[in-house]
């Protein structure tokens, strides 16, 4: 393990890639080389292959088509520090551009005790398949009696069938753990574009509309048994004297313990007015009925529950045995699933969030960009741009049935659904050319990706004004990009934690010292200067080139492009801070003042002095592109 | 109390307090092999259906039979603790004692070279330790002569992922 080309100093990673091609069948493995570990893993790996295979042609590759490569990545912390995650990354079928997407997900722990540091998967399958990996066997299998299947019967019928194989193959080994397991739902089959890629029934690699990446490729599932030690680590002492001292450190998070981010439920609106409250007409709520004790007490079943080697355990199970919405499961929900199917919506009600939660996970869609364009079409009809007529029914705040009724038009694809299954952006500029009004003012995302349920308006939370404008994952509210650019309130340090493959939620240790943690599990000698002024900043580079390339449906110009929705302009109507938002002068001045920190020019591309320094010479080919696209 | 007479340990499992996180696999093969390695670990938590997890490990039966069936003689008993030791030299992993195993504890990991069974880390289990810290406990030693009853405790897993998903989610939800 981690012995490859690279020599021994190469620690913490398994050395290769598992290479799938579903077009013909085959699969293999590559080496990683030192090229790949110039972008650390992960996030950072995943664009750099996008870049290396696509870059020449990337406004050509249809994100949906057969040449787009889906990448899934353990980290080299992945399985090392505690609170682990798994990267997906791929053109995005919302912005265009690249997206680092983690979830909670134990199949990255598997790669990595399988042998990989992840897979590369490409071309498109005949038919319904899934992928199987048990260590070096790698199948591709059909999964045609398992499509349609949300989340519950796959976990009841798929993953028990291939543990049951796996029990009966190696019979006399004893009975192995269960594979881990990602998959997608029916809104990755119908390729929604705000699809996502599914774990354990409730976590999702939301941002940049993977499942519907996975559905076009005719992917179900991921099923990955590693039965390996993970690679050696480089300091083997420090590693362990490190992860005692963070594991405690982490047991320490109380408030995240008790509710995960459930609390924010009541308290970003309550404390913060920044919480999405119909379609973001308000960020100002102080409605009791949502707040976190009241999930608690009417559907929580598990109020501790976590992923491998986590200490934090901020997941909660709602499962709801009584009422009309019985059967229902999800997590918590979340923060963000308790504002986007919730105060988003107007809806306040446990049981009622809880079931459209539920709704979204079992469709296998992000719940974020989906409750994003469930409130931009429920605002349409409150405005009378969209009516019943147009619907199919009433759509009225707070109505459950009625989001439920369109989750179903959307994951079908018919009627209204097909347009809003193109996701909010996408969907504004249909309906403003199909009812020849603006729209788009309503749609409250940044480069095609809905906005996290944190808004800027208010200046009390952790997003502020440029936030999402000058952000490479657009309105991903775990990629905000500050200032100063290169420090701990920019977009870099996310971009560590998404290429590492750790959770953001366990990083309380603090950047430097994950830093010394990661140098003790690999040998590099990173350090926040030289993420802040290379390592990460050739990811956001070309993550931001990428991006900017875009197509073949969607371009973007930063010069209008790097902004805030036309929504955070207007002042907020209630609440404490009632009349706040940051003015055009001010977001203006600090996306020039961003662009100059960063190492973008004026027009906000990436500077080709700046390129050659970080080693990204080539990419001024793309940079080429972009500027004749928007004859700079 | 007669049942402090002796020194013997039992790992007590409360499922119900488990949450999933596992710490208890990275503290056992950290302690056993030095390195993170999962399906080497002396305890495992399953989780076939999601929320639903099933700490596994071995319940030291008092008729050993894990031990009973080895004819290689790399099963013993640790006199002090009663657990289960592997002298791992002379296993030649051909399984008897997986099959003879009334739980389907004992497991055979690839690229180990013998079986792996809890041995209590000679009379202070890691994994117990780590779960109390992690303010869980669904494991807690316990100490003192061994009760019938904790032979019973030796499950198959996959039953009892079974049982405990019925009891949290209902038979609806099992389909």
């Amino acid at each position: 393990m981690g012995r490859s080309s690279w020599g021994d100093t190469m620690k913490g990673y398994a050395g290769k890639l598992l290479d799938v091609d579903l077009s013909t069948g085959m699969a293999k493995t590559i080496e990683l080389d030192g090229e790949m570990l110039r972008f650390y893993g992960g996030r950072g790996l995943g664009t750099y292959i996008l870049w290396k295979e696509l870059g020449e042609r990337w406004e050509k590759v249809d994100p949906l088509g057969v040449e787009n490569i889906l990448l899934i990545l353990a980290g080299p912390l992945t399985g090392y520090y505690p609170g682990m995650k798994t990267a997906v990354v791929a053109k995005s079928p919302e912005s265009n551009g690249v997206v680092g997407s983690v979830l909670s997900s134990e199949v990255g722990l598997e790669l990595k005790a399988a042998g990989y540091d992840g897979i590369i998967i490409r071309g498109r399958a005949k038919e319904p398949v899934y992928l199987f990996i048990n260590d070096d066997e790698v199948e591709i299998r059909d999964a045609s009696k398992y499509w349609g299947m949300g989340g519950v019967e796959l976990h009841r019928i798929l993953l028990k069938e291939v543990h049951n194989e796996l029990r009966k193959k190696a019979k006399l080994r004893g009975v192995p753990k269960e594979p881990a397991m990602m998959y997608i739902g029916r809104g990755g089959e119908k390729q929604v574009r705000f699809a996502a890629i599914m774990s354990k029934l409730m976590h999702a690699a939301g941002y940049g509309g993977f499942g519907a990446v996975m559905g076009s490729k005719n992917l179900k599932a991921i099923l990955v048994k590693g039965n390996k030690p993970l690679p050696e680590v480089h300091d083997p002492d420090k590693f362990r004297s490190m992860l005692r001292e963070f594991q405690r450190e982490l047991l320490g998070l109380t408030t995240f313990r008790q509710w995960g981010t459930g609390s924010g439920g009541y308290s970003v609106g309550k404390d913060r007015s920044s919480q999405p409250v119909r379609n973001w007409q308000e960020e100002y709520h102080d409605d009791e009925r949502i707040s976190v004790v009241n999930f608690e007490l009417k559907a929580w079943v598990k109020k501790y529950w976590a992923d491998y080697g986590c200490p934090v355990n901020c997941m909660k199970i709602s499962f709801l045995r009584y009422g009309e919405y019985r059967g229902a499961i999800t997590d918590a929900p979340d923060y963000e699933l308790m504002a986007y199917m919730g105060t988003n919506l107007g809806v306040f009600e446990p049981e009622k969030v809880v079931y459209l939660s539920y709704l979204v996970d079992e469709l296998g869609l992000d719940g974020i960009n989906a409750g994003n364009v469930l409130g931009f079409a429920a605002e349409l009809y409150q405005r009378g741009i969209l009516t019943e007529e147009d619907i199919g029914f009433r759509l009225e705040w707070g109505d459950e049935k009625a989001f439920a009724k369109l989750l179903e038009l959307i994951v079908d694809k018919t009627g209204i659904g097909k347009i809003l299954a193109e996701g909010t952006y996408r969907a504004a500029k249909r309906i403003s050319e199909m009812k020849g009004v603006d729209a788009m003012r309503y749609a409250v995302q940044v480069k095609g990706i809905g906005v996290g349920a944190h808004g800027v308006r208010s200046d009390l939370d952790y997003t502020k004004d440029i936030s999402y404008a000058v952000s490479v994952q657009g309105g991903d509210h775990t990629a905000t990009a500050g200032l100063p650019a290169r420090s701990y309130e920019g977009e870099l340090v996310n971009a560590f934690y998404d290429s590492a493959v750790i959770c953001m939620f366990t990083t309380k240790p603090g950047f430097e010292r994950i830093i010394e943690f990661g140098n003790a599990v690999t040998g590099f000698d990173l350090t926040p200067e030289k993420w802040f002024n290379e390592t990460g900043l050739r990811i956001i580079h070309l993550q931001r080139i990428l991006l900017l390339l875009g197509g073949p449906d969607v371009y973007w110009d930063p010069r209008k492009d790097d902004e805030n929705p036309e929504r955070f302009y207007e002042p907020l109507p209630t609440g404490p801070v009632r009349g706040k938002a940051p003015s055009r002068e001010e977001m203006g001045e600090k996306v020039r003042q961003y662009y100059g920190e960063i190492g973008y020019d004026e027009h906000g591309i990436p500077k080709e002095e700046v390129l050659e320094g970080l080693g990204l010479g080539k990419a001024k080919r793309e940079v080429r592109r972009i500027k004749r696209r928007l004859r700079i | 109390m007669s049942d402090d007479t002796n020194e013997q340990l039992w790992i007590l499992i409360t499922p119900d307090k488990c949450s999933g996180c596992r710490l208890c696999e990275v503290a056992c093969s950290l302690e056993h092999e030095g390195l993170i390695w999962p399906e080497a670990s002396r305890i495992r938590i399953y989780e076939l259906l999601p929320g639903v997890n099933v700490p596994h490990t071995c319940v030291q039966c008092p008729d050993y039979p894990c031990v009973e069936s080895c004819k290689f003689d790399s099963l013993s008993v640790d006199e002090k603790t009663g657990a289960v030791l592997v002298d791992e030299e002379k296993c030649t992993e051909c399984g008897a004692c997986v099959l003879a195993c009334p739980g389907n504890v004992p497991r055979i990991p690839a690229g180990k070279g013998s079986v792996v069974i809890c041995d209590l880390c000679g009379g202070n289990p890691k994994c117990v330790e780590v779960c109390h810290e992690a303010g869980h406990d669904a494991l807690t030693l316990v100490r003192g002569e061994y009760r019938s009853v904790y032979r019973t405790f030796a499950k198959n897993p996959v039953e009892k992922s079974t049982e405990l998903a019925r009891k949290m989610y209902g038979e609806e939800f099992l389909g």
